[in-house]
């Protein structure tokens, strides 16, 4: 008999966490979510549901605004400027990231505080400070409203948090790997190519998804380097959406979604990475 | 075969980094606080030195203080809002996390959503939900009995700043909600066993344990947000673009349109280079308080 009590008040204890467990995850996701399901609903409404509520959920869905922004507006251009900036911006940031980190770890060069110092300042100074410099200098060096200038000043403003993060990564390194390699006979160069980056492959990976969502969804770089349809990219095609005499709500909620999943869905894959990547430091310290 | 030396190596691979970041973001840097002592308007031909004088005039300009005003005002509310939240999550997840380590993975996925999206699209997500006639807040408002009419949100010089800080409150307190849950992680666990041995209540738990051991995350929270709230742009620009009149003008919108728009680089420059200093002073005021604490506490 007591044991068969015993047994109703786990059950119900289990239910009761079960209940509490649900609870919370709507209530966190209702607020996470909730906006952004909105959009979608919004994205699949007929023009003349949108002007009108209620109903909340449209009777029949459409495609047409995803039709217009992927098949009649400048908006692939501008997700394809995106991609080949955040594609740059990532392999420049890791590459001259990763050798600096690795000399500010591991080898016996003078000023690491300095170093560590600018790449503090750099990254408190506010953006809109520089920007006005940084235009005068694009347009001295030919780069005004090209895709090199975006992808450069994303690759230069992240080089901090890459740098940032790759250090800490490669002080967790054991120190004998990279003096066997070495004694071995390879210069540092070869050491860090065949055993150290290898081995700092999920540290790299981190610290380019963080480089690539950041560099995605940079707009005030982007807007002020850019002056033309075909250089401009995603987020500042969204901001600027063109509507004639009113906003084209349901184009432009079908836009915000086709440029946010490319980022969405890194974020969703490696989430964990990121999160490992975001609170580094932040914890141990 | 040239020999280098470790130290040399070391320089060779620092060296690239060090140049693109001297070229891109140490010279502008510089160049803006060359230019914070001139007069430029190149469309009156007028390029001089004139030292201090456009930090004197800002000290005089009315619009400079009332976006100072607006900007510490955004970033109070906003960053309480999302410390408040974020923590009040972080709480509750780790709550999960102690029985059903799925909930936990669930709660990520959903919390890593407002964090990834691109500001400038959140920004137009919440332009949507803030329409008048018919966006979603103003239907759910009426429905549940809470107004009677239409409010227009962005365009009510009352009401567009606190819209700014919503929008922004539900983009950020993820980032704090994950900081301060991976915080709560290494709190150890035997420190509540024996609170709770000695008969501390929950509340009493958490005033003498979470909130010290946690003190540090906060305030890495704290400067983060603040940092990012001060120099805010992304999402009043697209949003509002600063009014209706200057109502939600953060600095950096005025400097914007004062580079931009009125292309005053030497005071526009001024006007950064003021934001920049705030930014800083606010962060070191953090640190101080934190350097109490633990001088406090040890």
């Amino acid at each position: 008999m007591g044991r068969h009590d015993d047994q109703g008040r786990f059950m119900m204890n289990r239910l009761r966490t079960r209940g509490l467990t649900v609870c919370v995850l709507v209530v966190v996701g209702l607020f996470c979510l909730g906006p952004v399901l909105w959009q979608a609903v919004t994205s699949v409404k007929p023009d003349q549901d949108l002007v009108r509520l209620p109903p909340l959920f449209p009777e029949r869905v459409t495609s047409v605004h995803y039709d217009r922004v992927l098949l009649k507006s400048s908006l692939p251009r501008s997700l394809a400027n995106s991609m080949i900036v955040a594609t740059s911006a990532t392999v420049t940031a890791i590459v001259v990231g990763a050798f600096c980190a690795f000399a500010l770890a591991r080898l016996p060069i003078t000023g690491k505080s300095v170093i560590l110092g600018v790449a503090l300042v750099t990254s408190m100074f506010p953006p809109i400070a520089v920007i006005s410099p940084l235009y005068l200098l694009m347009r001295e060096l030919g780069l005004r409203d090209t895709l090199v200038a975006v992808g450069l000043t994303h690759a230069v403003y992240s080089l901090p948090l890459a740098v940032w993060l790759l250090t800490s990564f490669f002080q967790q390194l054991p120190k004998e790997l990279y003096q066997a390699a070495r004694i071995d006979g390879c210069t540092p160069l070869q050491a860090l190519l065949t055993v150290i980056f290898p081995l700092a492959r999920p540290g790299l990976a981190v610290a380019a998804l963080l480089v690539f969502i950041f560099s995605w969804n940079e707009f005030m770089f982007a807007l002020t380097l850019t002056a033309s349809d075909a250089t401009r990219t995603a987020p500042v095609a969204v901001a600027l959406f063109p509507g004639l005499y009113e906003i084209p709500w349901g184009d432009l909620a079908a836009a915000s979604l086709v440029v946010t999943l490319p980022v969405a869905g890194l974020a969703l894959g490696f989430q964990r990475h990121i999160i490992a990547g975001l609170t580094a430091g932040s914890v141990k310290g | 075969m040239i020999r280098l030396s470790e130290r040399a190596w070391g320089y060779v691979f620092a060296g690239p980094a060090f140049v693109l970041v001297s070229l891109i973001a140490l010279a502008p840097i510089a160049a803006a606080l060359w230019l914070s002592l001139r007069q430029q308007l190149p469309i009156f031909g007028i390029d001089e030195f004139v030292g201090l004088g456009n930090y004197l005039q800002l000290w005089g300009d009315d619009r400079f203080w009332a976006a100072c005003r607006t900007t510490l005002y955004f970033t109070t509310l906003s960053v309480s809002a999302e410390l408040l939240l974020g923590f009040g999550f972080a709480l509750l997840l780790n709550h999960l996390s102690d029985g059903a380590g799925k909930g936990l993975r669930w709660a990520h996925v959903m919390i890593i959503l407002p964090w990834a999206i691109p500001t400038v699209v959140s920004a137009q997500i919440w332009a949507w939900l803030y329409q008048p006639d018919y966006g979603l807040l103003n239907y759910l408002l009426v429905v549940a009995g809470l107004t009677e009419g239409a409010i227009d949100w962005l365009a009510d010089p009352d009401w567009a700043i606190h819209a700014a800080v919503v929008m922004d409150v539900w983009k950020t307190t993820p980032f704090a909600a994950l900081l301060l849950l991976a915080g709560l992680k290494t709190v150890p666990q035997e420190l509540y066993a024996a609170a709770r041995v000695d008969g501390a209540g929950a509340w009493e738990q958490f005033r003498r344990i979470t909130l010290p051991m946690l003190m540090p995350v906060v305030v890495i929270v704290l400067v983060f947000r603040t940092m990012d709230a001060v120099r805010v742009f992304d999402a009043v620009f697209v949003l509002t673009g600063g009014g209706p009149g200057n109502s939600t003008e953060t600095l950096s919108i005025y400097a914007y349109k004062t580079l931009f728009q009125t292309l005053q680089f030497g005071y526009g420059s001024a006007l950064a280079t003021a934001m920049f200093v705030l930014a800083a002073l606010l962060s070191m005021l953090y640190l101080a308080l934190l350097r109490r604490h633990v001088q406090g506490s040890a």
